[in-house]
């Protein structure tokens, strides 16, 4: 178990293993991406009450949970580093951070978007819309936090603590807003809580929120590797590998 | 009591440079080790590891031959460090600076000697360091050697065994040097140890024994 | 234990003798108040609608001005260190400094909240709400904060990034803190709310001071 977590830990392993697994989360990314959009803008039946509107669900939803799974897995990578000082998942975790904001942002534009034909207005302090803008600031912390220290390892360290905090107050925060909510404004039409969607609503929806996880999957191992390629440039391993590659194109 | 404080095949690594490599070194009871080295080369770094502050090492540390994640509390109650900043509190007087170390280092023992014999024990340092008459001014009030001086006076105040001492002659005037000088070479004899780094040429005493880096 | 009363005897002296320090946060208190009449309307109606929520947020407000000073003098002049490498808990000894910052801000603002209530023609029955929960309220802000303080106290300019890290964490303490005293004026649910406040309160002790001492510890390497 050790030996294997160290192992995994170690940059090379993983470039080398990322390697292998990066073109298959690719591929199905794009492949539930396509069908997923396809299936739910324009097989997927319209909403009885919101008409076509409510296809913004398709964007909406995946990425909303995915602004809130990546907030997750970033601060599993800050406590897997502090903890075991595995540099990869520290790696990892900053590339995530710009990820789960540009997440954030997009459930948040996709919200704004929604709200016009339902609330006619583009804002409205829904509980779920104020809980997502309270985690994009949480995101922009943790990405200012890791830019403002000159030594890269506090800068690390810092960011992985404040992940943690973030991660602990998540649901803390949702459920405080939650109640806000019910008490300024009685239940009155929520974007997204429909009482049973039929299932060639639900499930188009199903896959695009496995196509966006894919994708994240895809981009989060993309990105982690040229970090480390990055942070490792003056390893004996990684001069060794550009070498090799410039003589091949040779 | 015999000490020793060992490190092997230790590393620091900041940011993509590697400030020390594969260095041993053992540390016993009745020496002075003098870490040496140009600007940069890792010297402060070093002693932050070596008195626990920093944890961002490669490489294993002992403490009377036992890990140091397992001695850290013993460790820690034999260390005194003294750092580039003396840690001294300008809006306090010297008194209450010493009165605040003395009760962090954990000295409980209130009943034995009385409250007053700790406040004995304060003014003796500070006599001992020769700020005698200035026990209540306001430390912001003193000069950068003054308070060097308050923070020297912890050394008599705490007996620690393991000193590390981080350019301890900073500021301090010729006299205050010599003192201080003969205050180490004494302590080594009674059989503690000192780690220090400085710019000031030491006397050469058997005692003292230099490590270099970079 | 001896430790961690003399550092907090420490911290309380050395704030006492600058009082200036200490008075700060409540003229910066009043001030905001005081901007609100001017900026919306002098009304006493409409006052005393927002005035829960002015009140709140200006407290909150105050309450953050004063953290970033919370370890940054230890820093400079080497004490931090010398905490840090005590034969005590560390997370203990920042529990002390935090007490002193919630004894000498967060308190006061407390207890001055019912007299600016007055001028914000807040209704009655609620002074007492408001004082209680800002001094349960502030005792959690001010251990939370503590975290982002020490994030931050190795930066050179960590003031304005201090309360970017902190502010979002404080949204459930002022929604049941704002809530509490809402709740007293519309006269149903205060009790839960200040449970509520009560449960963060004992989170935060419980979860905070390891963060501070963790971060101090990331600090101090630079």
């Amino acid at each position: 178990m050790w030996a294997f977590i160290h192992k995994l830990g170690s940059p090379k392993w993983f470039y080398t293993i990322s390697a292998k697994l990066q073109p298959w989360f690719w591929a199905a990314a794009v492949l539930l991406l396509v069908v997923g959009s396809l299936w739910g803008l324009a097989f997927a039946p319209a909403d009885y009450q919101q008409g076509n509107s409510f296809r913004i669900i398709y964007v909406h939803v995946p990425a909303a949970f995915l602004a809130q799974s990546i907030f997750i897995s970033m601060a599993v990578s800050g406590l897997v580093f502090m903890v075991w000082k595995i540099k990869v998942a520290d790696m990892a975790a900053a590339v995530m951070a710009p990820l789960g904001a540009a997440m954030t942002f997009v459930a948040l534009f996709s919200g704004a978007v929604w709200g016009v034909p339902t609330w006619g207005t583009w804002w409205m302090w829904d509980a779920r819309l104020t809980s997502m803008l309270i985690l994009l600031f949480l995101y922009l912390g943790v990405i200012a936090l890791r830019g403002a220290f000159t030594s890269r390892d506090s800068a690390s360290r810092a960011a992985s603590v404040l992940a943690m905090v973030g991660v602990i107050n998540i649901p803390i925060i949702k459920y405080s807003v939650d109640w806000w909510y019910t008490l300024h404004q009685p239940a009155s039409f929520t974007l997204t809580s429909r009482p049973a969607m039929p299932t060639e609503m639900w499930l188009p929806l199903v896959i695009m929120v496995l196509g966006f996880y894919s994708f994240f999957i895809a981009l989060t191992l993309m990105r982690t590797r040229s970090e480390i390629l990055r942070r490792e440039a003056n390893k004996r391993w990684v001069q060794d590998l550009v070498k090799g590659q410039v003589e091949e194109t040779r | 009591m015999s000490l020793c404080l060992q490190a092997r095949q230790l590393a620091c690594e900041r940011d993509d440079r590697w400030l020390f490599q594969g260095l041993d070194l053992d540390i016993r009871s009745g020496e002075i080790v003098r870490i040496e080295g140009p600007n940069g080369s890792g010297k402060t770094s070093l002693l932050k590891i070596l008195s626990g502050q920093l944890s961002d090492y490669q490489g294993e540390l002992f403490w009377n031959g036992a890990a140091m994640n397992d001695a850290r509390e013993h460790f820690l109650a034999n260390l005194l460090y003294l750092g580039h900043a003396p840690g001294i509190k300008s809006g306090l007087s010297p008194l209450e600076n010493l009165a605040w170390y003395q009760a962090l280092s954990g000295e409980s023992n209130e009943e034995s000697s009385g409250a007053n014999g700790h406040e004995e024990q304060r003014l003796d340092a500070l006599e001992r360091v020769g700020l005698a008459g200035f026990e209540d001014v306001p430390a912001g009030q003193l000069s950068a050697g003054q308070q060097r001086r308050v923070a020297l006076a912890r050394l008599t105040l705490t007996p620690r065994a393991l000193w590390v001492l981080d350019e301890p002659f900073t500021a301090i005037d010729r006299h205050g040097v010599a003192d201080l000088e003969r205050q180490l070479v004494a302590h080594a004899q009674s059989g503690g140890c000192v780690l220090v780094t400085t710019h000031h040429e030491l006397t050469a005493s058997p005692l003292l024994r230099r490590i270099a880096l970079g | 234990m001896i430790a961690v009363k003399a550092t907090l005897v420490r911290d309380l002296t050395l704030l006492l003798r600058r009082r200036g320090e200490v008075l700060n946060p409540l003229v910066f208190f009043a001030l905001v108040i005081t901007l609100f009449p001017i900026a919306i309307s002098p009304d006493p109606e409409l006052l005393a609608v927002i005035a829960p929520g002015l009140l709140w947020v200006a407290a909150l407000l105050a309450a953050l001005l004063s953290l970033d000073s919370l370890f940054r003098s230890d820093y400079d002049d080497g004490s931090l260190e010398q905490l840090l490498l005590a034969p005590q808990p560390l997370a203990a000894l920042s529990l002390a400094k935090v007490a002193v910052h919630w004894l000498l801000t967060g308190l006061p603002l407390a207890l001055m909240a019912p007299v600016l209530g007055i001028m914000l023609a807040l209704p009655a029955g609620s002074y007492a709400i408001l004082a209680l929960s800002l001094a349960l309220g502030t005792a959690s802000l001010s251990l939370i904060g503590a975290i982002g303080a020490a994030l931050t106290v190795g930066l050179a300019r960590g003031g304005v990034l201090l309360s970017l890290l902190v502010l979002p964490l404080y949204i459930p303490v002022l929604i049941f803190g704002a809530g509490a005293v809402q709740a007293a004026i519309l006269g149903d649910g205060v009790a839960a709310h200040l449970a509520i406040l009560g449960a963060l309160l004992a989170a935060s002790l419980m979860l905070a001071p390891w963060a501070i001492a963790a971060s101090l510890r990331i600090s101090i390497n630079g």
